[in-house]
This record gives C-alpha cells, structure tokens and sequence, in this order.
C-alpha cells in the first residue's frame, strides 16, 4: 500500500494568542497531527503576506494564519489590520488562481487550546485531502533560487 | 492645442513654472512625454486622443522636481495621481500646477481642492476592454484562472516597466530590490514573476487610481493592470474607499474598521 501524503502546513502565528493558546493545546495534553510548522510572530499584523506566498513556493500544501480575536490584540489594533489585508489578499490570491482551499485563516486565543488542536487537525485533514500543492511547487522547482 | 502651447509659453516666459510635463509627438502616431523648459519649445506640445499615459509618475522623480516648479499636462487619471500623491505628502501644492485636459477643454487647476472638485464629476469607470475581460476571469474556474496568469506571466522578463511607470510606486527602496532577505527572486522565473506581480498589486490596493499604464508600459503585452484594477477594485467594494479621489488620507489599507465584514475567519 501507498504511503499516505503528509502534507507541510505552516502556521503563521501571533505571540500573544494563538502561540500561547497552543501551548495550552500541549500542556493540557491535548494529541493534534504533527504536520504543522509553527513560526511565532510578535502580532497578525506583522504577517506580511509575503510570507504566506513564501511559504507555498517553499514548499508548503497548506498555511495557517492565526492571531488574537479582535478587541483582544496585545497592540490593540494589529489583528484589525491584519483582517483587512487578509480580505484584500484572498481576494486577489483567487483572482491569480492560488487555491484558497489551502488558506485558513483563524483567531485563537489564549484560552483556547481545543480550538487550535481542531483547527490544525481539520486543516490538516483538509489538505491532505487535497493532496500537495503541485501547482506552486512545479512553478518553484523551474527557477533558480 | 494652441490654447495650452500659449498657457506654456505664458507660465514659461513670466517664469511661474520652471518645466511643463506634457505630451509630444512619438514613433508614428504614439505620444511621448517632454519636458518643455523654455517658451520657444511649447510648440512641441500635443494634445489629444493618444496622449493616454499618466505622466504624474514624473511629479515624484528627483531629476523633474530639481528643475523647480513644474507645471503638468493631466488627462483624469493624472489628476487623481496628483490627488493621491497630495494625501501621501509626496506632493506639495506649491510645487505644482496642473493643466487639466477635460473633455478637449484646458483647465488651470492651481489647488488640490480644484483638482478634487474637477475629478468628483468625471466618471472613473475602467475600459469595457479590461471590464470584460476580468468578468471573464472572475467567471472561470481558479484552475483556468491559474492557467491564464501562469501564462501571461511566464512572458514577464521583470523590466520593473509596470512599476516605473506607476505614479504610485515611488518608494526609493523596493521590496524587490531588497535582497535581505530576498523577497522576490532577481532573476524572471515562474514562482517570483507570480510573487511580483502580486506584491505590486497589493500595495497598489486602495491606492490605484486605474490609469493602465502600467499596462500598456509592459513590452510583452502581459495585462499587468488587471491585477492592480482588481485589487483596487476589492477595497472599493469591501471598505467603500478608493486612491485618488481627495487630497486629504483616505488610505484603506493604513486604517481599519472594528465592524469589517469578512467570512472566512473561523
């Protein structure tokens, strides 16, 4: 039988939230699939969406985005920021045809080390499912790097 | 024509402008920007259907704004440039005069606030041309989609054209210039012409006034101007703002709304 696709997901976190909330995830001995790369970042609104474009041609299936829920960021606005630039980004991400299916975006909070164990394993499910991202990964694979 | 070579030479002669950006004669039935210094030369200026490209990108270059007070020959788009340029303090009001063509009509529009009340009544509406052809794109799958631009792209040889001739892409240190860490790849390969490309749009998104020159700049005939029409286009319908309309800050991307509607955060 066939080795099954473990995809590379890479989370693009914040450090108030969501890298907090999946650490409770760990110490409240809560299992999630080990697919996921987990890069902290001061806030959301420090993701610049560069890197969710450098993580597919790096060799990613699939990427999370995830910070604090609004009215929660440590920088009392950087996820409003963020959200607004995700909404422009997907926007134009499916224009260019990048599959928005491989993109999810998410606020997790400190508090929620469930929820961040559901989405990485949902997320996970998802682009397995999908299996690996050929399209960007040939696109890369062509020029020098 | 003669009314704006005699407003040239008027302004040129009494010295209330020191160059006027305007339109000459090109290859064939093409126009090109010139720079008219001195009273004798304002014969050289042209105006009329073919002078389409948005000369505002020269407002902001050291060379131009080094000879003094300059004086700008602005269809609409132009005008818009000049608005939003005003509201990123990229441009000061004294420094500036425009000659606006409206409807084959000169008009002197010495302020920002004359510009603004010149643009309000002009429709901004893109090409049916272009409008098709995104509706075309938008109505495809994302796998044609990606079929398309992958093709378009593979032609792009990054001669950085769509990106000089932007009035908007004035930074003096560009992330594709940046090299540490290397953003987009220096050399045209398929995975960082779709990154450029990209990146140009995103930072154009709510400030783009849609003029299409950076367009009809690209030598390949890649429709470049989609994608930043596009991205404009998201901001105006999501958050009601657009570039070019006001001298004063109305830059969507810079502020945020506590009640932005999205869908897709889980």
């Amino acid at each position: 039988m066939a080795e099954q696709f473990e995809p590379k997901i890479t989370a693009f976190v914040c450090n108030w939230c969501t890298y907090a909330g999946a650490d409770l995830t760990g110490t409240s001995r809560i299992k999630y699939q080990s697919n996921v790369r987990v890069i902290r970042l001061p806030c959301t609104g420090r993701i610049d969406f560069m890197m969710v474009l450098k993580a597919f041609s790096r060799g990613s299936d699939g990427v999370i985005v995830s910070g604090c829920h609004p009215n929660d960021c440590h920088y009392t606005s950087g996820n409003y920021h963020a959200r607004r630039r995700w909404m422009v980004f997907r926007d134009l991400c499916d224009f260019v045809g990048i599959d928005l299916e491989r993109v999810t975006f998410s606020w997790v909070s400190a508090a929620e080390g469930a929820k961040w164990a559901e989405l990485v394993n949902d997320t996970t499910n998802k682009v397995r499912a999908l299996g690996p991202y050929k399209e960007i990964q040939q696109l890369a694979a062509v020029g020098i790097d | 024509m003669e009314e704006l070579r005699n407003k040239a030479k008027e302004l040129l002669a009494v010295g209330a402008v020191k160059v006027v950006i305007g339109y000459g004669k090109g290859t064939g039935d093409s126009r090109r920007p010139i720079f008219v210094r001195s009273a004798e030369r304002a014969n050289d200026l042209v105006v009329d259907a073919a002078c389409t490209q948005n000369l505002a990108t020269y407002l902001t270059k050291a060379e131009v704004r080094a000879l003094g007070r300059m004086a700008i020959v602005a269809i609409p788009s132009t005008l818009r440039s000049i608005l939003q340029l005003a509201a990123e303090k990229q441009l000061r009001e004294e420094n500036v005069l425009a000659l606006g063509i409206l409807d084959g009509k000169l008009r002197e529009l010495a302020t920002f606030d004359a510009i603004e009340e010149a643009v309000a009544t002009i429709p901004d509406a893109i090409s049916d041309a272009d409008q098709k052809l995104i509706d075309k794109l938008t109505a495809m799958s994302v796998t044609d989609r990606r079929a398309f631009w992958a093709e378009e792209l593979g032609r792009c040889v990054k001669c950085y054209a769509c990106r000089s001739s932007c009035p908007m892409c004035y930074c003096e240190r560009c992330t594709m210039d940046c090299n540490r860490p290397q953003w987009i790849p220096v050399a045209s390969h398929a995975i960082g012409n779709l990154e450029y490309h990209m990146v140009r749009a995103m930072h154009l998104a709510g400030r783009c006034v849609q003029c299409g020159t950076c367009g009809t700049a690209c030598p390949v005939g890649i429709p470049v101007h989609l994608l930043t029409f596009f991205a404009e286009q998201s901001v105006r319908r999501q958050f009601g703002q657009k570039g070019g309309a006001s001298a004063k800050l109305d830059y969507a991307m810079s502020t945020f709304k506590p009640d932005d509607k999205e869908t897709f955060i889980r």
